[in-house]
């Protein structure tokens, strides 16, 4: 058996990272995967909990977040698409037209 | 009892005139709305005749109670009409009169552009006059008193685009709201002690109250406050300054409002509280002093106005100064049945002098009349009928009235009595004036060019008689300025108010017929004598009253200038206060404290903003940053949270 806070630790270095790639990386596409890694890390979380506890809502949340997640990426990815066919980059230091 | 279903229907079809004018006069035609102004007042004389034909003494006082209005623990206030001998009288004066001013207006408005919003006013007048005459109580009463405020205060202002009708409609509201101010804290001091508004239950309990100096010192405190109401309402001393300038309205606003019926509200009140009134011996005196102070200062400023309404307005002021002294002596009657006569001829003297402006185009001005006699000649005879009406002339209405008042006076206090009879002297002089200056002699409207073509200083061509839907109502008037007097032939009047007013004055009749021959004799000397003045200065000898003009010098000025009351009010209690709203409210709180708390916090909110803004730097991964750093520290916080449990 596993000890819970194996879990833990990974899941936290998982988000880690996630946030770190979000904040340093440039090409969009890379920071989406950022977000995902970041929200598996807090899935895993999710999971280790309701094994722990023999509670089922942490599971049944991971669905919703797995579907969240599945949404999300196809809008994004839509956008990033879109995003590419007018701006020909994916660096997001250039996507800037609203910018003041 | 007898059953009166549609007495409510008297005031409120007015109302709905004023109403289906109101939303539509000015889509439907002329016609249209001239039927719709004369039919809903027609409807409501009619009844209000039908209601007076089928009155029994023995019913009355009949309550017909409409609606609940306000239900407050033991306090209610009722939707309710109080139908007695007094506001009988009333009504047949407010209906009666107001009519008759109605078709008046067909001829002398048809020329105006706001036809329909003349009529709607006119007609909303009428509801609220008619509410507050026929209240059950204090409190629906004062719904009337301040709608029929309201409707002068819009009528004043009629013709709103020229300055001084703007501002005198202002005026008349402003002046009238300190009256009310009086009034108001009067009904307050009645409901604290009596716990009610209603006539009979108010009355009931102040004829039940134990005799004794704290029920006195209540009673003339609430009748002292009632009166400082009639005062605004009854242009009396000190509050009569707005009537003068309420002239500036068409003329038959004037008639009908600033003479027959608006301005008596104030008497009527007063005679309705009479139990009050009797009670309270100072407010009494109160009442007839201040009446008999009003008549004869205002008698005399009309002496030398020459504009014809003005004239009126102070002749007007001063019969309401009358009014009120015959109240003050404990003649109610008396008073009211001046009341209704000075409805009569007054309402008459304003139709007329409506009349004669209307022959002359639009001039005011005496001076510039003069000779009018052969140009309208039933103008004219009906105008001399109310001119001797009011002077007080065997056997025109005014006579009996002003007798009445001037006898009871004179049981009250021979003051008031001298006092009235200077002031009737007065008045017939006054008035044989305003009918000398207007009538006889040459007319002085149009000026002569060298090529000898005479021609009207405006245009306006020849003196010409007013249509005939003027003439009958002046006509009519006429006929009751002539004969509405011997509803008083040998006190008739007086028992038939009897019951309303519980006669103590009958009581103090002496029965001194001979005494009271007397002074009957003595009044029309007095009226006779005024008139021959009049003659003799206006029209036999015309260069004299300018030499004792001049003669006078300063006081004749004060006169003429209506002894500077405006000026000095002007300089008492409006500068100051506008001079301490400009510098205390407009500039200090409203400037300093209002304007400049909303203006620092914006400024400061700009300040901030400034500083914070670089946030917003528009870099994505900055905002990611931020929101990183910020989960960092709470997450920080909680895990040394946890720590510390």
């Amino acid at each position: 058996m596993v000890p819970l806070s194996y879990y833990l630790v990974l899941s936290g270095i998982l988000f880690a990272c996630g946030v770190a790639g979000f904040l340093i990386k440039r090409n969009i596409i890379t920071i989406f995967m950022s977000i995902e890694l970041m929200l598996n890390g807090v899935n895993l979380s999710f999971v280790a909990f309701a094994a722990h506890w023999h509670v089922l809502a942490g599971q049944i949340f991971v669905f919703f977040v797995m579907v969240v997640a599945a949404a999300e990426a196809t809008v994004g990815l839509a956008i990033i698409i879109a995003v590419y066919r007018t701006r020909e980059t994916l660096n997001v230091d250039q996507v800037n037209l609203l910018r003041l | 009892m007898t059953q009166n279903p549609y007495l409510w229907l008297i005031p409120v079809l007015p109302l709905a005139g004023a109403a289906i004018n109101g939303f539509m006069g000015h889509r439907s035609s002329k016609r249209a709305v001239t039927t719709v102004a004369l039919v809903f007042p027609g409807l409501a004389f009619a009844l209000a005749l039908k209601t007076a034909l089928g009155f029994s003494s023995a019913a009355a006082p009949y309550v017909f109670h409409l609606a609940h209005w306000i239900r407050s623990g033991s306090f209610s206030a009722d939707y309710a009409f109080y139908l007695d001998q007094l506001s009988l009288v009333m009504m047949l004066v407010v209906t009666g009169v107001g009519f008759l001013i109605h078709i008046y207006s067909v001829g002398y408005m048809a020329e105006d552009s706001s036809y329909s919003r003349f009529f709607t006013y006119m007609n909303l007048f009428m509801f609220f006059m008619l509410t507050l005459v026929l209240a059950n109580n204090y409190l629906l009463m004062f719904i009337g008193w301040e709608g029929v405020g309201l409707a002068s205060y819009l009528l004043i202002g009629f013709w709103f685009t020229k300055d001084s009708a703007a501002s005198a409609g202002k005026k008349a509201f402003i002046v009238n709201r300190i009256g009310d101010f009086g009034f108001l804290i009067g009904l307050f001091l009645i409901i604290q002690n009596f716990k009610s508004l209603d006539f009979d239950k108010v009355f009931d309990s102040v004829t039940k109250l134990s005799s004794g100096p704290s029920t006195e010192s209540l009673l003339t405190a609430v009748g002292i406050l009632l009166m400082v109401g009639a005062c605004g309402k009854s242009a009396q001393i000190p509050l009569y300054v707005w009537l003068p300038d309420a002239m500036e309205g068409p003329t038959p606003v004037s008639a009908l409002i600033h003479a027959a019926t608006m301005v008596t509200a104030g008497v009527y009140m007063v005679a309705r509280s009479h139990a009050i009134f009797e009670r309270a011996p100072v407010a009494l005196t109160v009442v007839a002093v201040i009446g008999s102070l009003t008549a004869f200062f205002a008698a005399t400023i009309g002496i030398t106005q020459t504009d014809i309404k003005k004239v009126l307005a102070y002749s007007t002021v001063s019969q309401l100064g009358y009014m009120f002294m015959a109240c003050g002596a404990g003649a109610f009657s008396a008073g009211i049945f001046h009341l209704m006569t000075h409805a009569f001829f007054k309402g008459l003297l304003f139709l007329g002098a409506g009349s004669v402006i209307h022959a002359v185009g639009g001039e005011q001005d005496m001076r510039k009349m003069g000779g009018l006699r052969s140009y309208i000649p039933w103008t004219f005879a009906t105008m001399a009928i109310a001119t001797a009406a009011i002077a007080g002339i065997w056997p025109f209405a005014g006579f009996w009235s002003k007798d009445e008042i001037l006898w009871k006076a004179y049981q009250a206090n021979w003051a008031y009595w001298a006092i009235g009879l200077v002031t009737a002297f007065i008045t017939s002089f006054y008035m044989f004036r305003l009918l000398f200056m207007t009538f006889w002699g040459d007319y002085r409207g149009i000026e002569v060019d060298s090529h000898g073509h005479a021609h009207a200083a405006d245009g306006h061509g020849e003196p010409h008689e007013s249509p005939m839907v003027m003439l009958v109502p002046l006509m009519i008037l006429a006929a009751l300025s002539v004969v509405g007097g011997f509803v008083g032939y040998q006190e008739g009047f007086d028992h038939f108010l009897a019951p309303v007013f519980a006669s103590r004055e009958a009581a103090a009749e002496g029965g001194n017929h001979g005494l009271e021959l007397l002074f009957m004799v003595v009044s029309v000397v007095v009226a006779v004598l005024g008139a021959i003045l009049a003659w003799v200065l206006y029209v036999s000898k015309p260069y004299l009253p300018q030499k004792i003009a001049a003669s006078l010098g300063a006081f004749y000025d004060a006169v003429l200038n209506k002894y500077y009351v405006d000026e000095i009010y002007a300089k008492l209690f409006v500068k100051p206060l506008v001079d301490a709203s400009t510098s205390i409210l407009w500039q200090g709180v409203d400037g300093k404290v209002i304007d400049d708390t909303v203006n620092n916090a914006a400024d400061g909110a700009q300040h901030v903003s400034d500083e914070v803004r670089h946030m917003q730097s528009g870099n994505l991964r900055s905002y990611a940053g931020w929101i990183a750093s910020g989960a960092a520290i709470v997450i920080a916080y909680m895990i040394w949270r946890g720590v510390g449990q």
